[in-house]
């Protein structure tokens, strides 16, 4: 059986960059996994993961999808196989939210009422009833409630990959806690593999099957989060874990 | 002098209304040919860099000379008539819009762009379904300045011989007949506003999602 997504030798330098934006990355993810990516911004982890839906070709190094090299592969209708969710959420302001679920559907040229049935199911999974909210527009909904519509837009043609590019980085910590629960029970109920980018170190732990923490542009460690914790692979990682620690250690005084 | 417009309304209403659909005319079609020109003019520029400066500094050039003087200008080389004047008001019309296609083509957020390349729309779609419909208001508010300015320098027009309001301002101030520079130039005034509030309802209706 092919990995989900492996990477082999992938390098890419930005122009007028000095180093490598990433350098030379290899690793495999299997079907099913979720994902974690963690660093601190410029490390290279939202260029590793838009390599993957070709929005950045790599300089060198091939990127292979259930034994297929991206390379081969016409970018348009790859990236309507991946789901794709960014921080800023990106909803068209000018669609109704109905309109942006059944965007890649619609794309792929699906029957209306295939596509309005996705959608409906769609909704209510992110638990926003379908006949309130098909019609509305972005502008009327909340920050999480637009994060929960952004999903289920990645979900509509049902990829097997899904990229997520701190997708709650701009949500309030409450909101953000109810979202990731959610994240995690759906995919939980889905084969798909996930991968999710974030510089929030409780996120990539909490989320994460296996977390991947990358520095400068290299994996330094890629394992479960009991292995890291268990075992930093070097000073980077353990500072970083100690630093949850001390966090965690400051609210248990006030307990 | 109310009296005097009332008497003008009865004497003349036939030749009133012609000049008046003349007027509309002519600046219907001018703004029609300037937007045909403006916007893809604009898409032009946007997708091809180079273009921007050169097209929008000619533009800019034109709009700086006065509209009569294009006006006459026109004259030693088209002669007199509508289709002179017409030219002159598309010249007129084009920098608003072009301008305003510029601006809303080039301010879509790119996170808004990356998001529709990533979900695999072609660089077609995504002109056609993210771009243009996100730049349609300043589209519009482009093409509301540009009928302005129309019905406004359409007056001028018929100094070369376009008809119009114009012919009854220009007798008014002719005969020394406040009466016909009342009606020639309130009416003038209508017709500006009236394109006024039809683009802001156009607007509210075809821009729905603006309301929230």
């Amino acid at each position: 059986m092919a990995h989900a997504i492996e990477f082999q030798n992938v390098t890419k330098t930005f122009q007028g960059s000095l180093r490598n934006a990433v350098d030379h990355i290899n690793f495999t993810a299997e079907e099913g996994e979720f994902i974690t990516i963690l660093g601190s911004s410029g490390c290279g982890k939202t260029t590793l993961l838009k390599m993957i839906n070709r929005l950045y070709e790599p300089d060198t190094g091939k990127i292979i999808l259930f034994g297929e090299d991206i390379s081969s592969m016409n970018p348009v209708k790859l990236r309507r196989r991946i789901g794709y969710v960014i921080q800023q959420i990106g909803l068209f302001p000018h669609m109704t939210v109905g309109s942006n679920i059944a965007m890649v559907p619609n794309l792929l040229k699906w029957e209306k009422e295939k596509t309005d049935a996705r959608v409906d199911q769609l909704l209510t999974m992110a638990g926003l009833a379908p006949e309130e909210y098909r019609n509305r527009y972005p502008a009327q909904l909340s920050g999480g409630q637009q994060q929960r519509v952004g999903l289920a837009r990645a979900l509509a043609a049902d990829p097997k990959i899904m990229l997520l590019d701190e997708p709650f980085g701009a949500i309030d910590s409450i909101t953000r806690a109810r979202l990731q629960e959610e994240l995690l029970t759906l995919h939980r109920g889905m084969k798909k593999t996930f991968l999710f980018v974030t510089h929030d170190i409780e996120e990539a732990f909490k989320l994460g099957t296996r977390v991947m923490i990358m520095n400068e542009g290299h994996i330094l460690q890629f394992d479960t989060p009991e292995q890291i914790i268990l075992h930093p692979a070097d000073g980077f990682v353990s500072s970083l874990v100690e630093s949850a620690r001390e966090k965690e250690r400051f609210w248990e005084k006030f307990k | 002098m109310y009296h005097l417009i009332i008497d003008y309304f009865q004497m003349n209403s036939g030749r009133f209304l012609t000049m008046l659909t003349d007027h509309f005319r002519i600046s219907l079609c001018s703004l029609l040919a300037a937007v045909l020109i403006g916007v893809p003019a604009g898409f032009c520029c946007v997708r091809f860099h180079v273009l921007q400066k050169p097209v929008s500094t000619a533009f800019g050039i034109l709009r700086i000379i006065p509209s009569l003087a294009i006006l006459l200008l026109m004259l030693p080389v088209l002669g007199t008539g509508a289709v002179p004047a017409a030219i002159a008001l598309i010249l007129l019309a084009i920098p608003p819009i072009l301008e305003n296609t510029i601006a809303g083509l080039r301010d879509v957020p790119p996170f808004l762009l990356e998001t529709a390349g990533g979900m695999g729309m072609t660089g077609r779609q995504v002109w056609m379904r993210v771009r243009f419909p996100l730049a349609l208001p300043l589209i519009l508010t482009g093409m509301k300045t540009a009928a302005v300015e129309i019905i406004a320098s359409a007056t001028l027009a018929a100094r070369i011989g376009a008809g119009g309001m114009g012919d009854l301002i220009f007798t008014g101030i002719g005969l020394f007949r406040t009466d016909l520079l009342l009606i020639g130039g309130i009416s003038v005034a209508l017709m500006s506003f009236s394109a006024g509030i039809f683009f802001h309802l156009l607007e509210k209706i075809i821009l729905k999602y603006k309301r929230f």
